[in-house]
């Protein structure tokens, strides 16, 4: 009816033309989706600030840049994933793993080369990351029950391995905790190596063809394995680049901390998917970006800091962190089903 | 032009696929010569889309050869025959709603530029350019989510046509498509005809295929029947070779009793997928509702059923209103659906039979809160010797049962609600024939108890042979009203593709 009204009768609009405005129409919608997370982003520092204006002195935005940066780099490895429409909750278990890997061989011979330890980290993480892809793509098993497993088993893991022992900042060498807790000009090593991180990751998704066949698989299975999309191994693919990112995470753990047991990490799984999702990547896949993911990473760590400024009682975080989650989701329905109707509407348009 | 001592790009050779209980191809051979454009007929469920999963790679024939210019080939995967040279548009738009239409086209081939970058640039020119060629003007930028089903379907036979595919098999490609479209499309064929490709057609409309195809290759239940230049044939001639059969004799309608309207659906819209749809079902009487994929008929019956919500209008059951949106409200007034896909939407596959027959009944079995295990089997069983159920044990999981019995455990299970309107989506899709005259029969006699039966289907020999009244759609409208004494294939297809200004009431 409404669709009728617009146009004369028999006079077809160009078709180009509403074309333009439905692209228009999305460009806006996800600008929308990466702008509303930086707004939220900049209302709560805003806030923060007003009550409390020692939140934005330089020591207290670095450390939010570091708490965030691990969880950045996670969340990237995690949008990889959820791009196929899989999830990976296992990362938390790979990064304690890593993390004491990393510790003992350290505290056992600091005089091996650091890069060398990032190197050995990535492995273990991609190691792991492969056995969760491998049971995910020829197992056939849906990747929530995998990496449920592997969370568990991975972490039980850890516990035989650290036997109840834990690495100590100061067995470990300077040279390699400067890395979590340096900077340089002025900002946090950990800050850097994150942003270079999510920067390859996003150019990753962004201009290579195996990169594009990840959304594709997340935005339909059935049609990627007609296009050719050798959709198995692309999966497996993701597990691994996450687990070696998980693995990096566990490295950069150590670096931070200096201290590490078998604990490290706990409860990081959720920590890390809520920041994927409330910057914008659907859990359904084929859709978001890893730049929203590590935002969302920042927002989520934001807001532990700011509520600790602002003195409310640590229960309420947990809390606050739920609300927001589910406030993300909400809106991203929301705006997916306005998004839709404006589509069929348009295409509607056209038809009449 | 073709030669027909040509070795063939791409022939099959004895082929046979079965599906479980299901043989859907018993005798594919079938070639595809250089510069041919070979149309592929016979009616749903003959076996043709068989033939095309076999030979795009996305199913291995059980016995039988495939063969690339005249060499046995295996197909593993639709990468393997894309490899080959086969470009495949399948009937249902297999695309990414999330990505662009430049996208949609390229995957897996993005042009590339320096250290192996997906150049973009080049990805919407190239995809502009194919569009261009195509004669439509859809943005390459844009994403796929919201698209018309004749505009997904561009996208697909741009995608088809953005590789110099040897071989094009086109699965129903003109369905969606409005004449202009057509023309452009079949102006593409034949310039790839020109180039020594080879083409497949596949269609329901006999004058497209005398209009580009040389030759014609027709399939019944499962078997390739003939294969013969059309020169010479006419559109009745094709008709009785993918019928080979009497129609009175498959179809047993009986004549019931017309009585009031049980359902009125008046003024029917859901903005952008139908408009303003109205009509009536009388008791006794089964109402057919015909028209192309896509032209928003299961829509209509979701909408009716409460599963989506209309936008404007409203249904009413023996004069009353139903409320929007509310398969319980509809439930309750005693409407029945039965959805197209039963294995998603019919049927809990993991379940027993006689779970899944019971399960919209539980309500009446049930005594404080418990379901009695002793009125469930007996229910079932009843329903079982009625419908005539082929099973071993009723509490064997429903997904051991072939296509046609799992039909009738959907019947059963909505015909034990004891509705007064029935809404068939698809009754006899993947049904062997044999079944399918039972499910035929079983209609024919609910109707003549008094039921109201709105029958969704694509066969047009199933609406003929079983409806009192034809209603068509075309592209969300309800297009024509033909009683059954008028309805003939003719004039539904041109209902059907919207060649006609005889709106219904």
């Amino acid at each position: 009816m409404s669709a009728q009204a617009d146009t004369a009768p028999g006079v077809t609009p160009a078709p180009s033309e509403s074309g333009a405005e439905a692209r228009r129409l999305t460009d806006i919608v996800f600008r929308v989706r990466e702008l509303g997370i930086v707004g939220a982003l900049a209302l709560l520092i805003a806030v923060t600030a007003i009550l409390e204006p020692r939140f934005l002195n330089a020591d207290s935005l670095r450390n939010l840049a570091l708490n965030a940066a691990i969880f950045a780099i996670l969340a990237a490895g995690q949008t990889l994933v959820l791009i196929t429409r899989n999830v990976d909750l296992s990362v938390s278990s790979v990064l304690a793993l890593s993390a004491f890997m990393a510790g003992t061989l350290l505290s056992d011979h600091p005089s091996l080369p650091i890069p060398i330890v990032f190197l050995l980290g990535m492995g273990l993480g991609a190691a792991a990351g492969s056995l969760n892809g491998f049971l995910v793509t020829y197992g056939r098993v849906p990747a929530l029950v995998v990496t449920l497993g592997t969370l568990y088993a991975l972490r039980g893991v850890a516990f035989l391995w650290t036997d109840g022992r834990q690495v100590n900042a100061e067995t470990l060498p300077d040279s390699f905790l400067n890395i979590g807790t340096g900077s340089i000009l002025g900002i946090p090593t950990l800050a850097l190596i994150a942003l270079v991180v999510v920067l390859i990751v996003g150019q990753y998704l962004r201009d290579f063809r195996s990169g594009r066949e990840l959304y594709a698989i997340g935005s339909s299975p059935e049609a990627a394995r007609l296009a050719g999309v050798r959709t198995g191994r692309r999966v497996f693919s993701a597990f691994v680049m996450a687990g070696a990112l998980a693995g990096l995470g566990g490295v950069l753990f150590t670096a931070r901390f200096g201290t590490v047991d078998a604990t490290a990490g706990s409860g990081y799984e959720f920590t890390v998917i809520a920041a994927a999702v409330v910057g914008g990547v659907t859990i359904n896949g084929g859709s978001g970006s890893v730049y929203g993911a590590a935002i969302g990473a920042l927002l989520l760590g934001t807001i532990t800091s700011s509520l600790i400024v602002l003195k409310v009682d640590a229960f309420w975080q947990q809390a606050a962190i739920g609300t927001l989650l589910i406030v993300a989701i909400a809106f991203d329905r929301w705006i997916g089903l306005r998004l839709d109707a404006a589509l069929r509407q348009r295409s509607a348009r056209r038809a009449g | 032009m073709s030669d027909a001592d040509a070795t063939p790009l791409l022939a099959l050779d004895h082929a046979e696929k079965r599906y479980g209980a299901v043989r859907a191809l018993r005798e594919g051979t079938l070639a595809i010569r250089p510069g041919e454009v070979r149309a592929l007929l016979g009616e749903n469920g003959a076996g043709k889309s068989t033939v095309v999963k076999v030979l795009g790679g996305v199913t291995q024939p059980d016995a039988g050869r495939l063969l690339v210019d005249g060499e046995e080939a295996v197909f593993h995967s639709p990468t393997d025959a894309r490899d080959a040279g086969i470009a495949v548009i399948y009937q249902e738009p297999t695309l990414f709603p999330d990505l662009s239409v430049a996208e949609n086209i390229a995957m897996g081939r993005h042009p590339l530029g320096a250290l192996r970058r997906i150049d973009r640039k080049a990805l919407h020119r190239e995809a502009a350019e194919l569009l261009q060629r195509l004669g439509v003007r859809l943005d390459a930028e844009r994403p796929v989510r919201g698209l018309s089903i004749a505009d997904q379907q561009v996208v697909e036979i741009a995608k088809a046509l953005s590789f110099d595919a040897r071989v094009l098999i086109m699965d129903e490609p003109t369905a969606a498509l409005s004449g202009p479209e057509v023309a452009r499309l079949f102006g593409v064929v034949r310039t790839l005809q020109e180039r020594g490709a080879g083409i497949l057609f596949i269609s329901h409309r006999l004058e497209e295929v005398f209009a580009i195809c040389q030759t014609v290759t027709v399939m019944r239940d499962g078997a390739v029947v003939s294969d013969e230049p059309t020169a010479g044939l006419t559109e009745d001639d094709l008709v009785r070779r993918m019928v080979g059969r009497d129609l009175d004799a498959l179809f047993p309608k009986t004549v019931a009793e017309i009585g009031a309207p049980l359902l009125s659906v008046k003024r029917l819209t859901r903005e952008g997928v139908f408009t303003d749809v109205s009509f009536e079902v009388r008791a006794g009487e089964i109402v057919a509702l015909a028209g192309l994929v896509g032209a928003g008929r299961s829509e209509v019956a979701r909408a009716i059923f409460g599963v989506d919500k209309a936008d404007g209008g409203h249904v009413e059951v023996q004069g009353r209103q139903l409320p929007n949106g509310r398969p319980t409200a509809a439930m309750a007034a005693g409407v029945a659906f039965v959805p197209e896909d039963r294995r998603q939407q019919g049927l809990v596959m993991d379940l027993s039979i006689k779970r899944n027959a019971t399960i919209t009944s539980l309500a009446r079995l049930t005594r404080l809160g418990l379901i009695g295990g002793k009125a469930e089997r007996i229910m079932a069983e009843d329903w079982a010797q009625r419908l005539q159920l082929k099973f071993h044990s009723l509490n064997d999981s429903v997904g051991t049962l072939s296509g046609g019995n799992q039909q009738k455990v959907v019947l059963a299970k909505w015909l034990s609600t004891e509705p007064k309107v029935l809404i068939v989506d698809e009754p006899t899709r993947g049904i062997d024939v044999g079944t399918k005259a039972e499910v035929h029969r079983l209609l024919s006699d609910l109707a003549g108890q008094g039921l109201a039966i709105l029958m969704i289907s694509s066969e047009l020999p199933e609406v003929l042979g079983m409806a009192d009244r034809v209603l068509v759609m075309h592209e969300g409208r309800i297009t024509g009203e033909i009683p059954r004494g008028e309805a003939d294939e003719e004039r539904i297809m041109r209902a059907a593709t919207g060649r006609t200004q005889a709106a219904a009431a």
